[in-house]
């Protein structure tokens, strides 16, 4: 029995946090995610070398070949500090095509993936912002042997910055004739940007398809049959938002410690005071918490796949629900200055609006949790 | 991470289950007989005390062994492992560790058989949360500590045979904890008076203690003198992974789930209303995250790391769940919800009010909620002492 971190893992967190605290402290990542691109070309390039953007591609592949909880160390420390990248877009187009793609379409574009050389995201959400797949309308028209996708995505990760888009289209009327695309950004009719966002550290946008021709060897499995893999790619990517919110959260607690353990007021650190102490424990609780569930959640995606969407459901909803507060509770705690721009308190409240929608809120995840426990 | 078990622990797993199987029948038919054979048979099977030494009488297990037998135990939903829950959970391990031979020979059995109640005697009327400035006060005079002073809060005092005890020995310590010395006092020693105190559920667990001139042999004393802050708070080797709190809760959580199907809302069952289903998928939601960080506790005692104050995380959701979950039962009646037993309208003849009056029991005892926030934001979060 052993519910921790192997020392491998506690080796690649810290060579982890190592990187992002010599090239990403918080005035660094300011300047990254106010540039146009929103992530850093130059560090991409390196992450990719240190193997970020491959961890859970097989090694026969050019990846390092490991799992969900792996995954979850790596995005703890790249919450942590706020670190804007493509990452967690990338690793999901690499959970999309590990789920869904044949042996020769694993072995057409997980290594450019792996390598960084494309940067992939997951194009499922459409403007009526459903998760299910009812949600998925946008239609495919067949072609002989290929579809013609017009349409539009909605709310896609670093949609500006991917160069290679997993899309899931409609084949037929019942809510699981859906198949998935892989379209390149280049591909003709192809279209997309990011909308403006209050977290400038990550990026949404739209994915535009104007009769985007996808030839029969793009589509990943069989069309009608591949909700089951979609489902488990949305299930490895809320896991993976709810590790890097982990990381987000405890850098904002531990900001907010900082500060109430040096801020003199009435003659006294008001951390002295229990007005300020109390929902700072609080937050260390809620933090704790839907961290062991978040553990958890990724030991099942990797070891116990049937426990897992009811892991992956309780620790998104908690962390959905718990950052939201934290973010807000870290600027009344700072005062004035956790209002102005320059302090990075803002930071992370705006972190928490990111984080509490994406692949659902706390009520789309309890309305799970209640459905999968035979409510 | 890992969840399997090695193949002694397997086999372990495997004998409580087959005992199981032979002792324990389902709950609607467990007469009171069963209860008395049960006791027996996993006293023989040195399961009570299970983490104690073999050479007292416990049965010497390791931390992976508690935490088989109570995850077992929990599932089958069997009785309580012994009926002396305080000699087995603190009063116990105290004499185990700070006791004198004569002193083991002549309690931890007794603990082990159930042969009577201990109680515990540390909060005082003007001393609570702030336990280490208890003033209840014992002279040395001879071979006898003479005891003055007031407890209060005092749980099963009224049925208890013995009373673990915390006194002020000194007055003027360097450090408030320095002055404190623990003794084991019969209840029915001369001077003694306890007086039932009614709490806000109408019962009389607890009650308030009184000793005017009580005399306690020396023989008596629990480690040396002015030693007793330790020898009670010393961090015990427990396991603490919460299955047992978690096991009742789910259990309580599996209770409000048939209440929601049973209660309406605009003539529909309850359930169906989508803010009830999300209240009770948040409250599984909490109590697996107690589940999950009981993992990660286990985890590191396994590693030989002592667990403090993370185990305020627990204690604080336990508290949350314990409170919502008796206070929504209420609220899904309706105006039946204030009700109690005997008015036809509410639920199971009252069971969910009385459950909705007695979190204070586990929520208070053992320091409050905001204790426990003091303890997380000072000893974990490094911030100042208030």
């Amino acid at each position: 029995m052993n519910f921790g971190f192997t020392e491998e893992q506690d080796v690649l967190r810290a060579e982890v946090r190592k990187f992002l605290d010599e090239n990403a402290p918080l005035d660094e990542v300011r300047k990254i995610s106010e540039s146009a691109a929103g992530h850093s070309p130059e560090q991409w390039r390196r992450i990719a070398e240190l193997g970020w953007t491959g961890l859970i591609v097989p090694e026969c592949h050019g990846g390092a070949g490991l799992g969900a909880v792996d995954l979850v160390v790596l995005l703890e420390e790249t919450g942590r500090t706020l670190y804007p990248s493509p990452l967690l877009s990338t690793t999901t187009a690499a959970a999309a095509l590990l789920a869904a793609g044949s042996d020769a379409q694993r072995a057409r574009w997980l290594p450019a993936l792996a390598e960084g050389a494309e940067i992939g995201t997951l194009a499922f959400l459409e403007a009526a912002d459903r998760l299910d797949a009812a949600g998925v309308e946008l239609a495919g028209e067949r072609e002989a042997d290929a579809y013609v996708l017009r349409g539009e995505k909605c709310f896609v990760p670093d949609a500006g910055a991917a160069t290679l888009f997993i899309v899931p289209f409609r084949t037929g009327p019942a809510p699981e004739d859906l198949a998935l695309a892989v379209v390149p950004r280049g591909a003709e009719g192809v279209a997309a940007e990011d909308f403006p966002g209050m977290d400038l550290t990550k990026r949404i946008g739209r994915l535009t398809l104007d009769g985007v021709r996808v030839p029969a060897d793009a589509i990943l499995g069989r069309p009608g049959r591949v909700w089951p893999a979609l489902a488990r790619t949305l299930d490895f990517a809320t896991a993976a938002v709810t590790a890097e919110a982990i990381g987000a959260a405890e850098g904002a607690l531990a900001l907010t410690t900082e500060y109430a353990r040096n801020r003199i007021q009435f003659g006294s650190p008001i951390g002295r005071y229990q007005a300020v102490k109390h929902p700072l424990a609080e937050m260390y609780v809620d933090i704790e918490s839907w961290k062991s569930l978040c553990y958890y959640a990724a030991w099942a995606l990797d070891e116990s796949p049937d426990e897992a969407p009811r892991y992956v459901s309780m620790a998104k909803a908690y962390a959905s629900e718990a950052f939201a507060r934290i973010g807000i509770d870290v600027i009344q705690l700072h005062g004035a200055v956790g209002y102005t721009w320059e302090f990075d308190a803002h930071l992370y409240l705006k972190r928490s609006k990111w984080v509490r929608p994406m692949y659902g809120d706390a009520d789309y995840h309890y309305d799970r949790v209640a459905a999968l426990g035979g409510l | 991470m890992d969840f399997t078990l090695t193949p002694e622990e397997q086999a372990f797993r495997d004998e409580v289950r087959a005992f199981l199987d032979e002792n324990l029948p389902p709950e609607a038919e467990r007469t009171p007989e069963f209860y008395g054979t049960w006791q027996k048979r996993v006293r023989e099977k040195r399961w009570v005390g299970f983490s104690w030494p073999r050479d007292v009488g416990g049965g010497g297990a390791s931390i992976m062994q508690q935490a088989i037998l109570k995850e077992e135990m929990a599932k089958r939903k069997a009785p309580p492992l012994g009926t002396c829950f305080m000699g087995l959970a603190w009063v116990g391990p105290a004499i185990i560790e700070y006791g004198t031979e004569e002193q083991k020979r002549r309690f931890i059995p007794d603990i082990l058989d159930g042969a009577y109640h201990w109680c515990t005697g540390y909060s005082e009327p003007d001393y609570g949360s702030d336990l280490a400035s208890l003033q209840c006060k014992a002279v040395r005079e001879g071979d006898a500590y003479v005891v003055n002073g007031q407890k209060i809060w005092t749980s099963i005092a009224v049925w208890s045979k013995w009373i673990i005890l915390l006194v002020r020995t000194s007055t003027n310590p360097r450090d408030k904890h320095d002055g404190i010395t623990c003794l084991l006092v019969p209840m029915d020693s001369e001077g003694i008076t306890v007086r039932p105190i009614k709490n806000m559920s109408g019962g009389a667990l607890f009650a308030e203690v009184f000793f005017d001139d009580v005399r306690v042999p020396v023989e008596n004393r629990l480690g040396a003198e002015g030693q007793g802050w330790k020898v009670t708070i010393s961090a015990l080797a427990h396991e603490r992974s919460s299955i047992a709190e978690v096991a009742s809760l789910m259990r309580h959580l599996e209770g409000l789930v048939a209440l929601a199907r049973e209660c309406t809302r605009n003539g529909r069952p309850a359930l169906h209303d989508p803010s009830v289903r999300r209240r009770l998928a948040r409250l599984e939601t909490r109590i697996e995250a107690m589940r999950t960080n009981g993992l990660r506790y286990l985890t590191k005692q396994l590693k030989g790391e002592p667990l403090s104050s993370e185990t305020s995380v627990n204690k604080l959701q336990r508290a949350a769940l314990e409170i919502e979950i008796g206070d929504m039962a209420v609220e899904l009646q309706g105006h039946a919800g204030p009700l109690t037993r005997g008015a036809s309208p509410a639920k199971a003849d009252g069971h969910w009010q009385h459950v909705a009056l007695a979190w204070p029991e586990v929520v208070i005892g053992g320091g409050t909620p905001n204790i426990q926030r003091n303890i997380i934001a000072e000893r974990i979060l490094g911030l100042p002492k208030d």
